[in-house]
């Protein structure tokens, strides 16, 4: 696999059985990202951008296909990783930012950020004031969640996700709950991430959001199009 | 932050279910305490009490065991009287170290109280008597000189009572019989604290019973074989043997087979503060469901996620279970007070006897439930699967 490839998805598959019909959320679709690179997933509702993310993001199997995340082959196998596999790889490769943010509301900021360190500590892992830092929320480190602002939440939320140094950034609408202006910063935010090495997957409605990323994937009935 | 912290601080989200939940195991713990104190205080007042007597056979005429018991243990009055002859009779026996012969009587008298009441004496033996209770101490005063004289000991309650010092004049009412308070005795912590003591022929020649006693106490030798000597002494004809052993074995049965009613009650409030403990930790759970599922997303683990509730529950009843014992603390004179209001018979002393190892008992009991109720929440919690948390709609900020 080439150096400057960090997530390479080829043919993947979910499938589910819905009574005796099989539905194809994701229907053979690959793609490559390398360092630093932006990928927007954009489509209609149900087209499968969500489940092609939690695919990438090792929270589900694939039916079928294969996915390497820099030199390691997660999916591919004969078999299906189990629930602890999945975890292991999830906490050493990725970083999750979700819509709903879902901070803790007893958690400081700087607690909230802190949390996944609770689980496991990565040999990459930052502090928390560097990344607070990063995102502009050093000032609200001791501030609790309901204290802050939508777009301010979301800067916790990816402070968080950053906070174990993963290779890949997963966002499934990280800008649904904000407004335009809100929107536009954590835009930048996730380009200035991708522009200090970290690849961003990102699945988004917002056609804004989209077209500043390198690379748009855009799904329609679980498959690539155009 | 770890994961003690994350559980800690999740109980604070809901402060009124948590204190709610905790003041069930506080309950619970509080009750289970109380009891297993009072079930070692009871115990060892009534040892004290029966050893503090002196003697560990006590014989009287024949009658009541029950009565007779409780003669020996509140002073009541004797209904039936035995010859003192039996004192030589009973000497004769190789076991026998000391023996010391009381007469017990009542007067009525109508001043006392509201509606009168019966005003008991104790006849002892100046010589026997003194050393068979050696921890007797003189706050005034002393024994009297000889067993004919008008002279009268007073216990420490009893002073109170009559409101009477050493050198005052007592009056016994009926016999318009005057004697003389020579001693009044420190507060011992035993049923001669309300004893009124005379000399034992004064007694006899007061109220007409000469060469007569309700009771005969005695003092068996070092390594002597008590269960012999039972045996000859059940052979002496009109006199019933009172061993202190039995005594103690029949009131330790009565308050064993209360014991167990009182502790099955306590495992109810146990098993329903485990029932909140399941509730309120499961609850927490399904409110948490989506958190859950994400924070398995950053990388939790099962076994994370499960100690991190299995902790929330461990914080609870730790919380709880502390309270609660130290309610237990605060509240022992009034568990106290309300026990012997209720009791019939209650040994002298401290009632709630709260140590280290029943403390230590109850709290690392109700932890121990607590722990098994957070079982299931946890395991459920466990196997909470991110993707379908994620799917929930949750109402996290």
């Amino acid at each position: 696999m080439n150096k400057d490839i960090v997530i390479s998805a080829t043919d993947l598959v979910k499938a589910y059985r819905r009574g005796s019909e099989e539905v194809r959320a994701v229907d053979g679709i690959s793609f490559e990202a390398g360092p630093g690179e932006l990928t927007a997933i954009i489509g209609p509702s149900g087209s499968g951008k969500t489940t092609l993310l939690n695919m990438i993001g090792c929270l589900d199997n694939p039916t079928s296909g294969t996915l390497r995340v820099g030199e390691a082959q997660i999916f591919g196998g004969r078999r299906e990783l189990s629930e602890t596999e999945l975890t292991r790889i999830r906490r050493e490769m990725f970083g999750y930012v979700f819509q709903k943010f879902y901070l803790i509301p007893t958690l400081t900021v700087e607690e909230n950020i802190l949390l996944p360190g609770a689980f496991y500590r990565s040999p990459s892992a930052k502090s928390p004031h560097e990344v607070m830092k990063l995102l502009g929320i050093e000032r609200r480190s001791r501030h609790l969640p309901g204290e802050l602002s939508g777009g301010e939440m979301q800067r916790v939320a990816i402070a968080r996700a950053l906070i174990n140094g993963p290779k890949v950034l997963l966002a499934d609408e990280p800008t649904g709950s904000l407004d335009s202006r809100r929107t536009e910063e954590i835009k930048g935010i996730l380009r200035g991430l991708a522009g200090q090495g970290i690849t961003v997957v990102m699945v988004t409605h917002n056609l804004e959001l989209a077209r500043s990323a390198d690379r748009v994937l855009d799904i329609r009935d679980g498959k690539l199009h155009g | 932050m770890n994961v003690y912290a994350i559980a800690y601080k999740n109980l604070l989200r809901k402060k009124i279910r948590t204190a709610l939940t905790a003041g069930g195991i506080m309950l619970s713990a509080w009750v289970l305490a109380t009891l297993l104190g009072f079930n070692r205080g009871y115990q060892q007042g009534l040892n004290r009490d029966i050893d503090n007597m002196g003697f560990q056979v006590l014989l009287t005429a024949k009658g009541c065991p029950y009565e007779a018991a409780t003669l020996m243990l509140k002073g009541g009055t004797g209904l039936r009287y035995m010859p003192e002859s039996v004192v030589k009779t009973v000497f004769k026996n190789p076991e026998v170290e000391k023996v010391t012969p009381m007469l017990m009587h009542g007067v009525f008298d109508p001043n006392k109280g509201e509606n009168g009441a019966v005003a008991a004496y104790l006849g002892v033996d100046s010589e026997s008597f003194p050393p068979m209770k050696p921890y007797l101490e003189f706050k005034q005063g002393g024994w009297f000189k000889s067993n004919t004289a008008l002279e009268a000991v007073l216990g420490y309650e009893a002073a109170e009572l009559e409101t009477r010092e050493a050198g005052d004049k007592l009056l016994i009412p009926g016999l318009d019989q005057e004697l003389t308070v020579v001693g009044v005795l420190k507060r011992s912590g035993t049923q001669d604290d309300g004893t009124i003591f005379l000399p034992i022929s004064t007694v006899q020649n007061l109220f007409n019973r000469k060469g007569m006693l309700t009771g005969l106490g005695i003092k068996v030798k070092k390594e002597a074989d008590i269960s012999a000597l039972e045996n000859r002494l059940y052979d002496l004809p009109d006199v019933q043997v009172v061993s202190m052993a039995q005594v103690k074995t029949t009131i330790m049965n009565l308050v064993n087979s209360a014991r167990v009613i009182v502790l099955g009650i306590a495992g109810i409030a146990l098993i329903i503060a485990m029932a909140g403990v399941i509730n309120t930790i499961l609850m927490s759970v399904m409110e948490r469901y989506s958190e859950i599922g994400i924070l398995k997303s950053m990388g939790a683990m099962p076994l994370d996620v499960f100690r991190m509730i299995w902790m929330e529950t461990a914080i609870l009843c730790g919380l709880g279970g502390a309270a609660g014992i130290g309610l237990a603390f605060v509240t022992a004179r009034v568990s106290e007070a309300a026990v012997r209001y209720f009791l019939p018979y209650a040994p002298n002393g401290a009632l709630v006897a709260l140590d280290g190892e029943i403390t230590g008992f109850a709290f690392l009991l109700i932890l121990a439930g607590g722990l098994l109720s957070g079982v299931y929440p946890a395991w459920r919690a466990a196997r909470v699967r991110p993707l379908d948390a994620i799917r929930v709609e949750g109402d996290q900020v």
